[in-house]
């Protein structure tokens, strides 16, 4: 307190910072390796021919002799149709979860009324809910109380480029659509919140009714936040695995989605063929991490928002 | 609606309020004329998330097991019962404990610390964000295999980095005693990221005078940081922590994928694997049923006083 002001001792600052600086950058690539090197090292696993797996170094690439797309080839021909499960199933899930949430999260923050915190609250515990409490009733409703797949499936076979087994998905849809509008729900009404209340109060005095201030102002205004949370909750969709292994079950179903074939996948009484398994984990990923590079921002938004 | 009608009445006891101006008001009430579009998201969820509570509660106090159908006349708690004299169920908690105290600590103090570390205003900061976050964007499938490799006694990295060291090999996975370490450790590598943007938001939200002001005293970064900032992103740890605790109760997913099987890696058998083991492999609905009520019990008692905090912060 008694010492003098800083002086600017050019030379000292400089060497100060430069070594702080040292450190730190070293830090950033450590960390760098430290998230990077197992997906690095599933990828070139991947690329590998069995013995070049057992035989070179699990992070450095083998050329030649050693390199091979036959792991990858066999895993994506075991995936293929499980592929378009996934995609069958997040798709729709996604959108109409986003369009519920975003009806949700207005009626909830741009319309005042009376009571609307315990509704809050008990969307918010939805999100938090651990699913192991509601598996047992989910399974139960949808095999033997609506057996909505059974009395799908004649429907389904008849639609061009659909199978009979499509119809499966359709349960796990409405399950997926269920549990995801806490979550996007939240996330619209964290953006509601946000707009300044100006922007509805203007339209409100002139008489627009609800629907059209909903139709004409706020969903014009919300289409970032859409991107926000569709690319959130279909990664989250995609990824999903508890809710597809209670209603589709067996990884050898012709309606599993991808994530339910990959932790059997390459296996055998010798143990795991890890050339097939990371070239499968690797294929598995790669729609969400392609999602995820070109939309890093939002996915980081959705993340962000979801904790408060 | 109950209470909005007999405040009215009350209010105006002596007038009659002919029914179509009534019908007219409750018409034009903000509640009504939200409810198109709330009511139906409202009860699809709530039919999904408060119908499946409701039920898998109530047949918790059953005895509904295998192919029978659940007896809803003989309610008791025999399975709550079951359950804390079972030495799998016991081993289980504590299994769960240890996950839940370890992920969500760890991962916190590394997230604040990457946070940190980002905010000194790093160069390619964004890039290296998304670099640090990528794991989150990977489904706990995929993480899960990942780190089998990663783990693997023969093959695996980690044991390539502790015998060049000179150190024998570890069996990561296969050893029941650190399996547990393991798999807390694999968690930390796919959630410290998501713990790092949510501190660096905290971090951002800071006026920049406040550092500038500890500056300025003299004090070193590290202090300033320990004294200064750290308290004030006590909302970010808290909501974070919420986050991670919720998920250590749950699970299930990174489990199963390490083995393929409904029995986990021995060690590491938490609650939610215990729960989905002893419904759908057991047909043990009631058994399995309790198990998940205590799931939720716990999970509860993490979200509530949050979620009461976060009301009392009128940030709801």
């Amino acid at each position: 307190m008694s010492q003098s002001r800083p002086t600017f001792d050019t030379a000292s600052l400089v060497e100060d910072v430069s070594l702080t600086r040292i450190a730190q950058y070293i830090l950033v690539v450590v960390f760098i390796g430290f998230f990077l090197v197992p997906l690095e090292a599933g990828f070139v696993t991947a690329l590998k021919t069995n013995e070049a797996v057992a035989r070179s170094l699990p992070f450095v690439p083998s050329l030649g002799d050693g390199f091979t797309l036959e792991n990858l080839e066999f895993a994506f021909n075991q995936l293929r149709d499980s592929f378009v499960n996934s995609l069958l199933l997040a798709l729709p899930a996604t959108i109409v979860n986003v369009l519920l949430a975003s009806m949700a999260a207005y009626g909830l923050t741009m319309v005042n009324w009376r009571g609307q915190l315990g509704f809050l609250i008990l969307f918010l515990i939805g999100i938090f809910v651990p699913y192991q409490a509601v598996i047992v009733p989910l399974a139960d409703f949808w095999n033997n109380i609506f057996p909505i797949a059974e009395m799908l499936a004649p429907t389904f076979a008849a639609i061009p480029l659909l199978a009979e087994y499509h119809s499966d998905l359709v349960p796990l849809i409405i399950t997926d659509i269920a549990y995801g509008i806490p979550i996007c729900t939240i996330l619209f009404r964290s953006y509601y919140n946000s707009l300044p209340e100006s922007l509805v109060e203007a339209a409100k005095i002139d008489g627009a009714s609800i629907a059209k201030i909903y139709r004409r102002i706020i969903l014009p205004i919300s289409k970032p936040m859409f991107g926000v949370v569709f690319i959130y909750q279909f990664t989250q969709i995609y990824n999903e695995f508890l809710f597809a292994f209670t209603l589709i079950v067996a990884a050898d179903a012709p309606a599993a989605p991808v994530t339910l074939l990959i932790p059997s996948l390459g296996a055998s009484t010798s143990g795991i063929n890890y050339g097939i398994r990371m070239s499968a984990a690797i294929l598995a990923a790669l729609p969400t991490i392609l999602l995820y590079v070109a939309f890093a921002e939002q996915f980081a938004k959705g993340l962000r928002t979801e904790s408060g | 609606m109950a209470t909005k009608d007999s405040a009215e009445t009350t209010g105006s006891t002596a007038e009659v309020v002919d029914w179509k101006t009534k019908l007219k008001y409750v018409l034009n009430d903000d509640f009504v004329r939200s409810l198109p579009f709330w009511g139906i998201p409202f009860v699809i969820m709530g039919a999904a998330v408060y119908g499946g509570i409701g039920y898998t509660v109530a047949i918790s106090f059953t005895d509904y097991q295998g192919l029978s159908e659940p007896d809803f006349s003989s309610l008791d708690f025999e399975m709550y019962q079951q359950a804390f004299a079972s030495e799998a169920f016991l081993q289980a908690a504590q299994n769960n404990l240890v996950l839940l105290v370890a992920f969500t600590s760890i991962s916190l103090v590394l997230g604040l610390f990457l946070a940190i570390l980002l905010d000194q205003d790093i160069r390619y900061n964004e890039t290296i964000q998304t670099i640090y976050l990528m794991p989150m964007a990977l489904s706990f499938v995929i993480t899960a295999q990942l780190w089998l490799w990663m783990f693997n006694q023969d093959f695996g990295i980690l044991n390539l980095i502790l015998t060049t060291f000179g150190l024998p090999a570890v069996s990561w996975i296969g050893n029941p005693q650190i399996a547990l370490g393991s798999v807390i450790f694999a968690l930390i590598w796919q959630f410290s990221g998501y713990t790092m943007v949510v501190y660096l938001a905290g971090l951002q939200s800071l006026p920049d005078d406040q550092f500038e002001a500890a500056r300025v005293d003299g004090a070193s970064t590290i202090r300033t940081y320990v004294r200064v900032i750290i308290p004030q992103l006590k909302e970010a740890s808290v909501s974070a922590a919420v986050v991670l605790m919720v998920f250590a109760l749950k699970a299930f997913t990174f489990l199963y994928s390490l083995t393929g099987r409904y029995r986990p890696p021995t060690g590491t058998d938490i609650l939610a694997t215990l729960m989905v083991r002893e419904a759908f492999r057991d047909a043990e609905w009631a058994y399995s049923a309790a198990i998940a009520t205590m799931l939720l019990l716990m999970a509860l008692g993490v979200i509530a006083p949050y979620l009461y905090y976060q009301h009392r912060q009128g940030s709801l």
